[in-house]
């Protein structure tokens, strides 16, 4: 679903491909439509579920069909049709569709239950669960629209890089580099309560020289970049949006021929 | 997959923006901080086996002044020769295609963080005259810094004097076509990064560059074409007057010995270009006058201070002839007739 063959290609820091999801998700071709969806769903479901939860102080079950709901009529093109990418980012757009969502299920009294033919997403909510453990004291603090806006992002960018982390384990196993993702797995995703290790440190652990923790961890910061670089662009509706996401997520800002 | 906490995501972010030194001589130690214009990475330069610290332009804007404008620094860094500014090792674009140059790594505290540290009035003083000596050559190479302030001065152990971040300075007009930094460096950078340079460079009049607090009234209304040294002057002023004031508070006008200090930062920092000191050697002239007890320019005295400081600065002399003016009437009246 999420970055699939985007490992190891040019050498360019940003990807060359110009497929977008938006695009595709409005295409005629069903296979198209499909396989754009997946890549937005995978992105953005978490942080829309995280969001009804907290921000609309949804429980957990009528959250899970609000989601559903969402994502259903993304799928119907009821939302990115109506998506204009000079005015808003993809992910604004998205959040205030949410709005629209839950206000409206809630104006109605009682909300309507979809119907046995309904599309029905396989979402890991539990999972989503456990992470709002974490969020919501985070939320609370929140008082300014703009406040939720930035809230919404960083859960965003934590679904975006979470994705990205998962598929740059798997590409590095099927490459045979799992030192390479270990190495980067301990030094920038783990939380050690004494800090980072040393280079030095990690390369007795590991039985390498200290220069190759130093390559092996630009190897696979490399590798995340192009990952996310590749599949930001994907979910962006225009060449304009892409460089402002890729800015605010790692920023970076792409230049004219990248 | 495991949960990716708000920490991590810093890390992630920061290591997707790292740069790409793969197929250069350097090799990536740590990231120093944030600069004017791009970040500062600590590198090893493994020709030369020496750690240097390289400056990454982060930002590729779409009109590329910012790119030019790192340039620009590399090229007037190169041309700078003193001990007071840090030396430009190496220019040249990374394989992501990002500018960078590498300089001297400064191991030493800002001028901010140090300021509070217990020091002499003299002591302080004498650090300022450091401060001034690389800005001096600056100015007589034609070349302005615009960005003076106490968070782009480093003070290394044995108390020597960096000033950083040239990323704004301007080349005057009237040494432009003549300084060997439109010259000879910018053929030199631009076959390095293969990127054209503009110049001079160029700050759009009306743009204001600089650091509210430090920088001089006609900066802030963004009257490039005017500045000249005395821009420099109006910002050493103001550091002056903050190393004065961060540990004691303040310089007050309590007596003659700080009347003459005030002055001299108030003309450092007046207003009006004119009112100002003509040059930074006769901005530490004045200090240097004061640490002499010396009259300062800055300070038209009295009679009366004059005295007062005169007696002051030869106390000793004074007290050894009244000594021996004494000396000499006991003797008269004590002599048995």
């Amino acid at each position: 679903m999420f970055g699939d063959g985007t490992i190891g290609g040019g050498d360019g820091r940003f990807p060359e491909t110009r497929w977008s999801a938006v695009s595709a998700a409005r295409s005629d071709d069903p296979a198209e439509r499909r396989r754009a969806l997946d890549l937005l769903i995978s992105a953005y479901w978490k942080p829309v579920y995280k969001y009804i939860r907290l921000h609309w102080n949804k429980p957990s079950d009528e959250a899970q069909d609000l989601t559903q709901e969402f994502f259903t009529r993304l799928i119907e093109k009821d939302f990115l049709d109506r998506f204009d990418p000079a005015r808003a980012r993809l992910r604004t757009y998205l959040r205030v569709c949410v709005d629209g969502v839950v206000a409206n299920e809630s104006k109605a009294a009682g909300r309507l239950k979809r119907g046995g033919d309904a599309l029905h997403l396989s979402l890991d909510f539990s999972a989503a669960e456990i992470e709002l453990t974490r969020v919501a004291p985070a939320l609370r603090q929140i008082a300014s629209p703009g406040s939720i806006e930035d809230w919404f992002e960083k859960e965003w960018i934590r679904s975006l890089f979470t994705l990205g982390v998962e598929c740059l384990r798997e590409e590095c196993e099927r490459k045979g580099k799992q030192i390479h993702f270990r190495l980067f797995e301990i030094y920038d995703l783990d939380d050690a309560p004494g800090g980072r290790r040393s280079y030095e440190d990690l390369a007795r652990e590991f039985g390498i020289a200290a220069t190759d923790v130093t390559n092996y961890l630009a190897f696979a910061r490399r590798e995340f970049r192009r990952i996310v670089l590749a599949e930001l662009r994907k979910i962006c509706a225009t060449e304009d949006e892409f460089r402002r996401e890729a800015r605010s997520v790692l920023g970076l800002d792409p230049r004219d021929n990248d | 997959m495991n949960w990716l906490s708000d920490d991590a995501i810093e890390r992630l972010r920061e290591a997707g923006s790292e740069p790409e030194l793969a197929g250069t001589p350097y090799r990536m130690l740590e990231r120093l901080g944030r600069g004017g214009m791009g970040t500062v990475y600590l590198v090893e330069d493994s020709r030369l086996n020496r750690r240097v610290a390289m400056k990454v332009l982060e930002v590729a804007d779409s009109s590329g002044d910012l790119e030019q404008r790192l340039l620009r620094e590399a090229r007037v860094l190169a041309q700078l020769e003193h001990p007071g500014i840090v030396p430009v090792h190496d220019v040249g674009t990374l394989p992501d295609g990002r500018i960078f140059y590498a300089m001297k790594f400064v191991q030493g505290r800002r001028l901010d963080e140090i300021a509070r540290d217990s020091a002499s009035l003299p002591e302080r003083l004498r650090l300022f005259q450091k401060i001034c000596e690389p800005i001096a050559i600056a100015h007589s190479l034609g070349v302005l810094h615009r960005d003076l302030k106490p968070e782009n001065i480093m003070v290394g152990p044995f108390g020597e004097v960096l000033v950083m971040d040239w990323g704004i300075a301007k080349v005057l007009a009237s040494s432009a076509e003549s300084s060997p930094i439109n010259n000879e460096v910018s053929a030199i950078a631009a076959a390095l990064t293969g990127i054209p340079l503009k110049t001079p460079p160029i700050t759009a009049q009306g743009t204001v560059v600089g650091t509210p607090g430090y920088m001089a009234p006609e900066q802030a209304r963004g009257e490039i074409a005017q500045l000249d040294q005395r821009a420099d002057i109006f910002s050493l002023g103001a550091i002056l007057k903050f190393l004065l004031s961060a540990r004691d508070g303040g310089v007050s006008a309590a007596n003659h010995s700080t009347r003459r200090l005030s002055a001299i930062i108030a003309k450092a920092t007046a207003p009006a270009p004119s009112s100002r000191y003509d040059s930074v050697q006769d901005f530490t002239g004045d200090i240097a006058a004061y640490l002499d007890g010396l009259p300062v320019k800055a300070y038209p005295e009295t009679l009366l201070e004059r005295t007062a400081r005169l007696i002051s600065r030869n106390r000793v002399a004074i007290v050894l002839v009244l000594a021996y003016l004494l000396a000499r009437v006991l003797l008269i009246l004590w002599r048995p007739h």
